[in-house]
């Protein structure tokens, strides 16, 4: 144990990177977490229960918040970015930059205030199915527990409502963009995933019916804090949804779009079907499937849904889905493969089970690290002192992801103790 | 450590609508009237400026406890205030302004009822000094099984400082990484296959010196606790007599990496029967031995194999698990073949493919090669034919067709099957035998012989010989892997310090074993460096409390020794609990458990909540104020309170809360005392038990609902209604509940009347 060590820095704020420096700080040493959200959770936060366990993913985060806040070893950069990274293992310098919050934390903000705004923004929480005011509190469990300001969507009336109405040391409408310059021993890149862009699909439609969504929004539609406030419902016309299609490898397992296996969307969508049958128990679920990767003990979550007769497993490509103009159903074209039929089914809501796509694939760090074909980070970096961990490296699910955190922290803490 | 006179200071806040929703003045009063705190204030905020003053007060007037009556403890961070004072916090905003109409009576009660519950909470608390045993705690770390994980998790561990006694029953490190010819890709492009690297491997282990290394060996006795586990190795045989100690030595965590056996296959595929049958492990193995395939029957070179998938794995009818690597492992095994000979066959006959990841481009590869045919189907049949070879008869594939395909070599791919040991069973197998035989009446010996024969599988499958009350191994979960049950926290262990790691905990493939072993090292210095501290490990991490047994009045039942999630407690021959201090998690189980109350932590004991129901005023029965006493994980339900409140969820005024570390720590005895303090009803709300279970200290909210039996026989004793009493199970997702819970009990209060025993 090398109580003097420099920090270790930690970029991605998603259960990785909050794996990860929890874990090194409770061995003793020091870590930089810096996320680029205004809320720590990342990803996981958006999800409404995990599988298999159909537990919430808010009951671990409060366990790890809990860890953060008491741990004087951790300190949290929210709206953050890595901008400079330079050195060498043991020794490099960071420079990160802080967008403004306008919302200081030395004050809250009562929730009277937002009901008199009249400026919205998308609200990107919900995957973008609702607006907030531009003064808002990211989310029921938001850590830090700080309201936000979109400095962009606010208005001059608001602005000025802001100024008169709010306690002068709750807000600074004038904060600005904030540079940090630290020194760290190693670095953990915990930088996660997005969706891919379904509208990338164009033979499902997704964006021009409104009925076809992806796995990520049906979370939040699934959800107490989303947009229905927990009802799985048709946007098209806010009817109960009684009979989805989920479409597998939307995107993955094509050379056109992902090759590689996302690895968490079967079971992603056997976890939505169950959301579906707990919240209606008339409804229907068809899953199409390539193959059904229920990898390891989460084979028995498979084997439970085949008994429930209300969802069935059809093994097809969905070739093309079509909607009927007036009742806005979609009309799913699937050869099955089993037995040569082409089918040709109506549901009232599909879900694309769309995969990961490592943000590394667009924004890469400043720092030289080697990427594959997909923009996954290579192993374990190729720069020493410099860890990659969770779907930064490779789709994995949550249990994966946090097990490989805590590696990449002892990774780290290996540097930091090198030459002792 | 001198004790310090305590100063209690109150800071109560008027910001947050809390000055207009109370009486602040009347609040003050019951601060200094009642209680005569020797220093009370109001402060406008408890965040920023209003933080600083809070400090300020502190310091200016030497306070060592303090109660802050402002906004949740869940919106503080700790450190920010000093290290020597107790600081606890009552939730006035999210837990009674947002949740009450402003300015009433009931309001009114409520706030002041929890302030004196907390001004009573912190004159019991005591200043927590970290337990430090008598001898040091040691940093080294053993490691059980020399395969991928346990080589690796040595070398992580040695590579961060930290000494490493690696033990391996066998004459050899390698596992069956060793008996591989070849591994899957791993890297970029992950399409050819790579060098297992068991040599570099096992050569980097032998070079380090922080690494010292036992082969043919077994833990033949492990005692004692994190920091302080005294390993007696034994002879595994292998030439030397069996059972003959090697060597005794301290450790401070354990790893167990034990590995897997390959599952046995199916019994309709032929295997044991016809010699050109064979598993996977024993392709590898040919390959890896003779270079190159051939019939086991009669040393023909093989020119075409099938590979059958879920060689008795994932078969739906055993309702069993996927092992995860054998897709990959026959993917593999047939570019062996191919790569042996350009006009080789294979054929793979599979349910799924599953090839998660970037594997998917290693799957892609195979199946470019024109020699390997990959078919969806399920295999019926396997014959000998009369060329010697075998015929394969294989229905529904793809098109919905039958097929028979004559091969030299059918190949089964058979799964893991973890090299683990439930010690619970084992421990319960022992109890029975016990039983069986010495038990009190027929019926209850012929149970036990009963239980012996359930449970005759452990007989003698002791891994890690753990001298532990609670059995010699890790309890397991379904399928006999000693995984852990959480998702967020994998590492999660009931045995704390000891990690299991690599395909023992779960079905996994060499890579995936190489990181969960990183983990696992990491757990386990963590473990080593915590303990060192006094503090506790996950979940209640940091924690510097620890409990107390007052042995003088201790009764040998055994409750807390049974009852401890952890096994924290081992017994001497009375029966009287030996505290593990380092074991232990900080739930209280322990302290919910005993009849004769016992134990308590310097923090947190029976006294001190019984004390908070106390300090409740109770109104007479004519003002038609019931009071309800309502306990509340601080894990899941504490904080859904938050939630409510965050979302100005109004519930009844008369519900008295009270966050417990688990509900397994509720003691028995707190519903005597609500009943005879006046209150009109308990509730209890906890995490969800049973098989997905979400109570964080494994068992806490399950035995609570166990214990309810006993609750209903003390309400008969007092007279009372059994509805008086209710257990609820909650997710931190479904805050709104706990206001309907609420709303509803009191309703129910209402309808069977108030507690007679009121204002006796």
């Amino acid at each position: 144990m090398n109580a003097d060590a420099k920090p270790i820095l930690v970029i991605g704020g998603g259960i990785a990177g909050i794996t990860a420096a929890v874990e090194a700080a409770e061995v003793g040493y020091r870590v930089v977490l810096v996320e680029k959200e205004a809320y720590l959770g990342g990803r996981v936060m958006r999800m409404y229960r995990y599988f298999p366990k159909m537990c919430p993913p808010t009951c671990g985060f409060e366990i790890n918040a809990r860890r953060i806040r008491q741990n004087p070893r951790i300190v949290v950069h929210t709206q953050s970015t890595v901008e400079e990274l330079s050195g060498t293992a043991g020794d490099f310098k960071v420079r990160i930059r802080k967008r403004p919050r306008y919302v200081t934390g030395k004050c809250s903000v009562d929730d009277s205030v937002l009901e008199r705004l009249t400026s919205t923004r998308v609200n990107d929480f919900n995957q973008g199915m609702d607006e907030t005011k531009a003064l808002y509190y990211p989310h029921d469990m938001a850590y830090p527990p700080i309201h936000v300001l979109d400095r962009e969507a606010l208005s001059e009336a608001d602005e000025e409502l802001l100024k008169e109405i709010c306690p002068p040391e709750a807000l600074d409408l004038e904060m600005e963009e904030e540079e940090l310059k630290i020194g760290v021993g190693a670095v953990i890149v915990a930088t996660g995933w997005q969706p891919y862009d379904a509208t990338k699909l164009e033979h499902l439609k997704f964006g021009k019916c409104p009925n076809v969504l992806t796995n990520v929004m049906m979370e939040r539609l699934a959800a107490r804090g989303g947009p229905t406030r927990g009802e799985i419902t048709r946007p098209s016309d806010g009817k109960s949804a009684e009979n989805v299609a989920f479409v597998q490898c939307a995107g993955s397992r094509d050379e056109n779009h992902l090759p590689y296996c996302s690895a968490v969307c079967c079971m992603a969508s056997m976890k939505q079907a169950r959301y579906l049958r707990e919240k209606n128990e008339n409804a229907k679920a068809t899953i199409f499937y390539i193959d059904i990767r229920a990898v390891g003990r989460l084979e028995k979550f498979y084997f439970d849904l085949l008994e429930d007769s209300n969802i069935s497993f059809v093994k097809g490509k969905v070739a093309e889905i079509n909607e009927h103009p007036e009742t806005r159903d979609l009309i799913l074209d699937v050869e099955d493969t089993l037995s040569g039929e082409k089918l040709n089914q109506t549901f009232d809501l599909v879900v694309l089970a769309t995969g990961i796509v490592p943000n590394s694939a667009e924004t890469k760090l400043p720092i030289e690290l080697k990427y594959d074909d997909y923009g996954f980070i290579d192993g374990t970096t190729s720069i020493d002192g410099v860890y990659a961990a969770g779907c930064a490296t490779r789709p994995c699910d949550v249990s994966r992801t946090t097990k490989d955190s805590t590696a990449a922290a002892l990774k780290a803490i290996q540097c930091l103790n090198r030459g002792e | 450590m001198i004790r310090m006179e305590d100063k209690i200071g109150v800071f109560i806040c008027t910001g947050y609508g809390i000055a207009e929703a109370l009486d602040v003045d009347a609040l003050c009063k019951v601060a200094t009237e009642e209680y005569s705190v020797p220093f009370c204030t109001t402060v406008d905020s408890c965040e920023g400026p209003g933080l600083d003053s809070i400090n300020e007060a502190i310091e200016a007037q030497s306070l060592n406890k303090v109660v802050i009556a402002g906004i949740s403890p869940r919106r503080y961070v700790d450190h920010q205030f000093p290290t020597a004072v107790i600081v606890e916090k009552i939730a006035l905003r999210e837990h009674v302004v947002w949740c009450q109409p402003a300015g009433e009576e009931d309001t009114q009660m409520l706030a002041e009822d929890y302030l004196r519950m907390y001004i009573t909470k912190i004159q019991k608390m005591g200043f927590l000094e970290p337990f430090q045993p008598e001898e040091d705690i040691d940093t080294s770390i053993l490691v059980v099984g020399g395969g991928v994980a346990g080589i690796t998790a040595a070398l992580e561990a040695a590579a961060a400082g930290y000494e490493v006694k690696l033990v391996e029953k066998t004459a050899e490190l390698g596992g069956w990484l060793a008996k591989q010819h070849k591994s899957v890709p791993t890297r970029p492009p992950y399409r050819e296959l790579e060098d297992t690297g068991v040599d570099e491997l096992i050569a980097r282990v032998q070079a380090d010196p922080r690494i010292q290394v036992y082969t043919s060996a077994t833990t033949g006795a492990i005692e004692g606790a994190p920091g302080l586990f005294d390993v007696t190795l034994k002879s595994a045989g292998n030439g030397k007599p069996v059972d003959e100690a090697i060597d005794k030595f301290r450790v401070g965590a354990i790893i167990q990496a034990t590995g897997w056996t390959p599952k046995d296959p199916r019994e309709d595929l032929e295997y044991g029967k016809l010699d050109d049958v064979i598993r996977n492990v024993e392709l590898e193995a040919l390959v890896k031995d003779k270079g190159r395939i051939v019939r086991p029957s009669d040393g023909k070179e093989v020119k075409s194999i099938a590979f059958i998938q879920c060689g008795g794995s994932a078969a739906k009818e055993h309702h069993s698990y996927c092992s995860s690597i054998c897709c990959l492992t026959s993917l593999k095994q047939a570019l062996y073949l191919r790569e042996s000979d350009d006009d080789a066959k294979a054929y793979i006959f599979y349910e799924f493919i599953r090839t998660p990841g970037q594997y998917e481009d290693f799957y892609r590869r195979v199946q470019e090669d024109p020699g390997v045919f990959l078919t969806r189907g399920e295999v019926v049949d396997v014959t000998r034919n009369e060329d010697g070879g075998l015929t394969v008869t294989v229905r529904n594939t793809m098109p919905g067709e039958h097929i028979q395909v004559n091969v030299d070599l059918v190949v089964l791919a058979a799964g893991m099957v973890p090299n683990s040991a439930d010690g619970e069973a084992i421990r319960a197998l022992e109890d029975a035998k016990l039983k069986a035989t010495d038990g009190k009446s027929g019926a209850q010996q012929k149970e036990a012989a009963e239980k012996v024969e359930q449970l005759a599988r452990h007989e003698g499958t002791e891994i890690l010989n753990l001298a532990y009350r609670q059995g010699p191994d890790l309890p397991t979960l379904e399928y006999d892997f000693p995984d852990s049950h959480f998702i967020c926290f994998p590492y999660e262990s009931r045995r704390t310090g000891i990690y299991p790691t690599g395909a023992v905990r779960q079905p996994m493939d060499g890579l995936a074993a190489r990181e969960d072993a990183g983990g696992a090292a990491l757990q386990a210095i963590q473990c080593i460096e915590m303990t060192s501290r006094g503090e506790a490990v996950h979940p209640r991490s940091g924690d510097k409390s620890y409990p107390d047994f007052f042995l003088q009045r201790c009764t040998q039942c055994k409750r807390c020794t049974e009852e401890c999630p952890f096994g924290v407690l081992d017994e001497d021959a009375k029966g009287t609990p030996l505290l593990r201090a380092t074991r232990c998690r900080r739930c209280g189980v322990c302290m919910g458990a005993c009849p004769e109350r016992i134990v308590s932590f310097k923090d947190y004991s029976v006294d001190m909540v019984a004390s908070m129901l106390k300090a409740v005023n109770v109104p007479d029965e004519w003002d038609e104020k019931p009071r309800i006493a309502a306990f509340l994980c601080e894990n899941d339900a504490f904080p859904a309170l938050d939630l409510a409140g965050q979302h100005r969820i109004q519930f009844s005024p008369f519900v008295r809360v009270i966050p417990v570390r688990c509900l397994g720590s509720f003691n028995l005895v707190w519903v005597t005392e609500a009943i005879s303090a006046g209150y009109d009803g308990v509730i209890l709300i906890g995490c969800k038990y049973g098989d997905d279970y979400q109570c964080h200290f494994v068992k806490g909210s399950e035995l609570a609902a166990s214990r309810q039996t006993n609750v209903r026989e003390k309400l008969e004793q007092m007279s009372m209604e059994n509805e008086r009493v209710e257990l609820h199970q909650l997710q931190i997702s479904e805050y709104e509940r706990i206001p309907e819970i609420f709303n509803n009990f009191a309703e129910l209060i209402e309808e069977i009347g108030m507690n007679p025993f009121k204002g006796m």
